[in-house]
């Protein structure tokens, strides 16, 4: 055991002690642990291997972002074991190792490393191209990463919508300070902190900090205007403050992405330790001053027994104290601000020795550096800003932050505890103020809203925060790894740099430089400098490095959130699934496909009288004097004679002529309309239609009103339909007075406000009733309960597509297709070339003057028992003449029966065509002389 | 998800909202075929400040005239087509 007597600010509870497994075998932890804390406690050394080389790796910073430290738990692959806390009974292991963590043989590669250079995959496994295919698999098991359960079982992530007026990002002093005094302003603030809790680096600093730490998180605590977030991470930052937070312990969910649309927001990100490139930088035992700050003061643990350190400031000279109070012998401080520097580090699976710059080797277990700090910008990257880098501090900081962006903290400055906190005041009360100013807008754009309060004025003045001077050390004289995750050394990026990549933006993309799962947070300014070093030029006062979201990994669950697609059903459903209806998944809605047979179901329609649930047709209710002049507008057919009690078809294009709904609209009245729709395509022709009022003809005096809910709508078709609906309505059914394509309003079944149709998409004499939605359960079952003695049959929307395929009935989508234009599916007559404008217009008149278009037809097999699938290429003479678009048997012919686009040399009727199978046969077709296989004289429906 | 204040709704997500796009203005039918395939295709995709269209889909369902830099998102004044302020 390494732990040590109780440290003041540790965050463990010697009390609670924890089981858990590593690698099968059995560790003792205490409650607040990480899982690295208490391995290392137990004298755990090697938690991973490294991602090319297999080479054995521990510690570099024991945080979320330290790149050695990834494992398995439980069915869990990739966490962060810096991070991630000790739980009772958990099954940790490593990852990325075979046959284990101590005996790994892929780190054989160790010894190729010379042939493992960079562009190595891309050079090797280039040719012969066949092979690769067998290179993947093979390759794929040398990758790194933890190991996916397919059997995974589900868990629940979810998505929240958040309207703070301040978020702050980072939960440090700085942090705590700015959401502080956002909220004594008045501001609702959000506050984020990665780690388990607030404090930042002051909880593993001295007592001066921890009492510093413990007064701003009472404060903060004090202050119900702030909600904290621990344990999440602002993951990006994207227009208008639209702000994505991973919170990774959302109570009863995975993990939550909280969209937070932020007034304004205050980056306090600190700053991360910044490791050293030299030869053995990787061996265990080699880690920086805050890895061991953490590890001895949050978790009283001594990380070695021998320590050297190399220290350029504060932090290495807190690591010198922490260790000598932990009782580690200090063999030797090595004080870069003095000029001294070390050489290299030495060890056979973990550190033995350190070579100092004077040539002195010094035997020790752990060496610690503390050469400096990166600044991590994302968020500001991600808000425009291109933060510039400072020499004399060897760190970037920002340059032009937006209005509603501010920075604070360590990612300005240095100082101390006091002048943190009094910069982070003074910026937190400017976000709030801006924040109100952001809201002031916001409401005086919105005349409804009334006046707008005043914004708070006067801006809050910052006191000075300076970054503090550094020296500028990156590589030591020696090579070493630059990024630990990928496993690329400087010397691989001199070595891209003698190959040309002159550019980092390329060298990084050629040896996968700052591409890990650490994506750039220790590594990047690293690169930037070896790389300039090798190219003799430097970088870091040009380099302009692009970080882009997330700033840590979201899970994929956390992305996509809980499904809240709506699921729609007609009012009939009860029915339906009560009396077994198949369901048709049609977009949104769930229809009954049919009831079991739907060929029977046909038959009775052609024999009796069936009833089919239409309700999700389209309905559009239209009133005003203007009506006729909209209808003119957006049908192809004429409109202005339409009588009272009358209905008519009409297909409706765009502006390019292409179909894109069709349906029909009845006059109910003097005034009033109703419009009815695919069901696909009743919400684009509600925006249709909304768009021309608004925007063409504002002056037409139209009320529109989407009713497609408000009516269920019920289709009786068959010889018997008119039986059938005398029997439960008042309504003259006499064909005399209401004809085909007639409209009547009225009572059925005892509802009032119904209105009927006489339409026949089946080919059928049918009976399209629209009852009010709260009646259409009752309707229908009086419907089945009346027609009884008819034989009347439900049928489904199988049914309905052979009887109107058999009918030649074209639907939208299934027989057109993004480019058929009017004229293409043979409605010529419809087609009103003489009206002085429609939408389309312009088109059709070229399409009919070219001549030249794919036309609809019918077509029929040689063989009636053959039923192409859609889509099967139509063949003739010298080569492909279109496809077929709806086939099916039919059973009121005894024969396959289908539409298709052709090509017009062979649209004629009696035309050959063959049709080619998914065998790659074909079977031999021919063209009829109109749309409808069954009853072209239409009869039937205007019986 | 950029915030588009609506002069009815006020400030809303864009995704409320369905993207219409530069204003182009319809020519006569009885134009030429190259006349009527730039109101069809052709856009300016300009660099810097326009007035495009959005439709407040999910909402008021007015369709809004709205200034926006193409480069910055930034959003300036936006009015009900055909009202004025």
């Amino acid at each position: 055991m390494t732990r040590i007597d109780s440290r003041p600010g540790e965050v463990i509870d010697r009390s609670k002690p924890i089981d858990f497994e590593w690698n099968g075998r059995r560790y003792d932890g205490f409650e607040g642990d990480t899982i690295v804390s208490a391995l290392t406690a137990a004298g755990v050394r090697v938690f991973s291997r490294s991602f090319k080389y297999h080479r054995p790796r521990g510690i570099l910073t024991a945080s979320y972002h330290d790149p050695n430290l990834m494992v398995q738990v439980g069915e869990e692959p990739n966490v962060r074991a810096g991070h991630r806390r000790l739980e009772q009974g958990m099954s940790v292991s490593a990852q990325n190792v075979w046959p284990s963590l101590a005996l790994d043989v892929k780190a054989a590669n160790r010894y190729v490393g010379r042939f493992l250079t960079s562009g190595f995959y891309y050079k090797t496994f280039m040719s012969p191209r066949p092979l690769w295919p067998w290179y993947q698999k093979v390759l794929g098991r040398f990758a790194a990463g933890g190991r996916v359960a397919v059997d995974h079982k589900p868990a629940r992530y979810d998505h929240r919508y958040a309207h703070p007026d301040v978020v702050v990002a980072g939960g440090g002093p700085a942090g705590m300070a700015a959401a502080i005094s956002a909220a004594e302003e008045g501001a609702s603030v959000m506050l984020i902190e990665e780690e388990h809790e607030l404090g930042g680096h002051l909880r593993w600093g001295d007592g001066e900090d921890l009492a510093a730490a413990e007064e701003l998180r009472s404060a903060v605590s004090q202050r119900p205007e702030i909600e904290v977030m621990t344990d999440a991470v602002v993951v990006g930052r994207y227009d208008h403050n639209w702000v994505a937070i991973a919170q990774r312990n959302a109570p009863g969910v995975e993990e939550r992405l909280v969209h937070a649309r932020a007034k304004s927001l205050v980056v306090a990100a600190g700053t991360i330790e910044r490791p050293y490139v030299f030869e053995g930088n990787d061996l265990p035992g080699v880690m920086m001053s805050t890895a061991v700050c953490r590890l001895v003061n949050l978790y009283g643990v001594k990380p070695g027994e021998r320590a050297v350190i190399l220290t350029a400031n504060e932090s290495g000279d807190a690591a010198v104290r922490n260790l000598e109070e932990a009782g580690v012998d200090i063999i030797a401080v090595l004080d870069a601000r003095r000029g001294q520097d070390l050489v290299k580090a030495a060890g056979r699976k973990v550190l033995s020795a350190v070579v100092d710059s004077g040539g002195k080797r010094h035997e020790a277990d752990l060496l610690v550096t503390a050469v400096g700090w990166t600044s991590p910008t994302s968020l500001l990257n991600m808000a425009g800003d291109r933060p510039q880098y400072l020499p004399r501090a060897a760190r970037f900081i920002p340059s032009s932050l937006p209005y509603d962006v501010l920075a604070t903290g360590g990612l300005v400055g240095d100082g101390t505890t006091s002048q943190l906190v009094d910069h982070a005041s003074a910026v937190g009360a400017e976000a709030a103020r801006r924040a109100s100013v952001v809201s002031s807008q916001w409401i005086s754009a919105v005349p409804a809203a009334g006046p707008a309060p005043a914004p708070q004025t006067g801006e809050v003045e910052l006191p000075a925060l300076e970054p503090a001077d550094h020296p500028e050390m990156f590589r030591a004289s020696s090579h070493g790894f630059v990024d630990y995750s990928e496993d690329v050394t400087s010397k691989d990026l001199f070595a891209a740099a003698a190959e040309g990549y002159d550019s980092m933006e390329l060298a990084k993309r050629y040896t996968t430089a700052n591409m890990g799962p650490i994506q750039g947070k220790l590594e990047a300014v690293n690169a930037v400098a070896v790389h300039g070093e090798a190219t003799g030029a430097s970088l870091l006062e040009t380099s302009t490095t692009t970080w882009r979201p997330p700033y840590a990994p979201v899970k994929l669950g956390t992305l996509a959130g809980r499904q809240y697609e709506p699921i729609r059903y007609s009012v009939i459903q009860p029915w339906h699934e009560a009396n077994g209806a198949e369901p048709l998944v049609a977009g949104q809605w769930i229809r009954p496909d049919h009831y079991g047979d739907p060929v029977a179901e046909v038959n009775a329609v052609r024999e009796g009288v069936g009833i089919i649930d239409v309700s999700p047709l389209g309905k559009i209710d239209l009133r005003g004097p203007d009506v006729p002049k909209l209808l003119e507008f957006v049908y192809v057919n004429k409109w202005s004679k339409l009588d009272v009690g009358k209905v008519r078809y009409g297909v409706m294009c765009n502006e390019d002529g292409v179909i894109f709904d069709d349906g029909v609209t009845g006059r109910l009245g003097p005034d009033h309309y109703m419009m009815s729709t695919t069901s696909g395509g009743a919400g684009g022709v509600w925006n249709w239609l909304d768009d021309w009022l608004q925007t063409g003809f504002p002056e037409w005096n139209v009320k529109m009103t989407a009713v497609t809910d408000g009516y269920a709508s019920i289709n009786v078709a068959g010889p018997k339909s008119r039986d059938l609906v005398g029997h439960l309505t008042e309504i003259d059914l006499d064909p005399g007075s209401f004809g085909y394509m007639n409209v009547r309003n009225g009572t059925v079944a005892g509802v009032p406000g119904c209105f009927l149709w006489r339409i026949g998409f089946t080919g059928e004499l049918s009976y399209e009733i629209h009852v009010p939605a709260a009646y259409g359960l009752w309707v229908w079952e009086r419907l089945l309960e009346k027609g009884e003695d008819l034989g009347v049959k439900p049928f489904g929307i199988e049914a309905q597509r052979i009887m109107r395929l058999e009918k030649g009935h074209f639907i939208v989508g299934q027989d057109t297709d993004g480019l058929t234009q009017a004229f293409g599916v043979g409605i010529d007559w419809a087609i009103k070339l003489d009206k002085p404008d429609f939408a389309g217009k312009p088109e059709l008149s070229w399409q009919s003057e070219r001549g030249h278009y794919p036309r609809l037809v019918a077509i029929q097999p040689e063989d009636p028992s053959l039923v192409p699938p859609e889509s099967s290429q139509i063949i003739s003479g010298d080569g492909i003449k279109g496809r077929i678009t709806s086939a099916r048997m039919s059973p009121t012919l005894g024969r396959s029966i289908c539409l298709g686009q052709v090509d017009p040399d062979v649209a004629g009727a009696g035309s050959r065509l063959e049709i080619r199978l998914p065998n790659g046969t074909t079977a031999p077709a021919r063209v009829l002389d109109h749309h409808s296989h069954f009853d072209p004289e239409g009869t039937r429906l205007r019986g | 998800m950029l915030v588009i204040i609506c002069p009815h709704c006020g400030p809303r997500n864009s995704n409320e909202f369905s993207y219409q796009g530069e204003i182009v203005p319809r020519p006569s039918p009885d134009t030429d075929p190259a006349t009527w395939r730039r109101y069809l295709y052709m856009r300016e995709n300009v660099s810097g400040w326009q007035t495009e269209r959005w439709f407040h889909v999910s909402g008021c369902r007015r369709f809004l005239d709205v200034e926006r830099h193409t480069v910055t998102n930034e959003i300036g004044v936006v009015t009900q087509v055909g009202r004025r302020r």
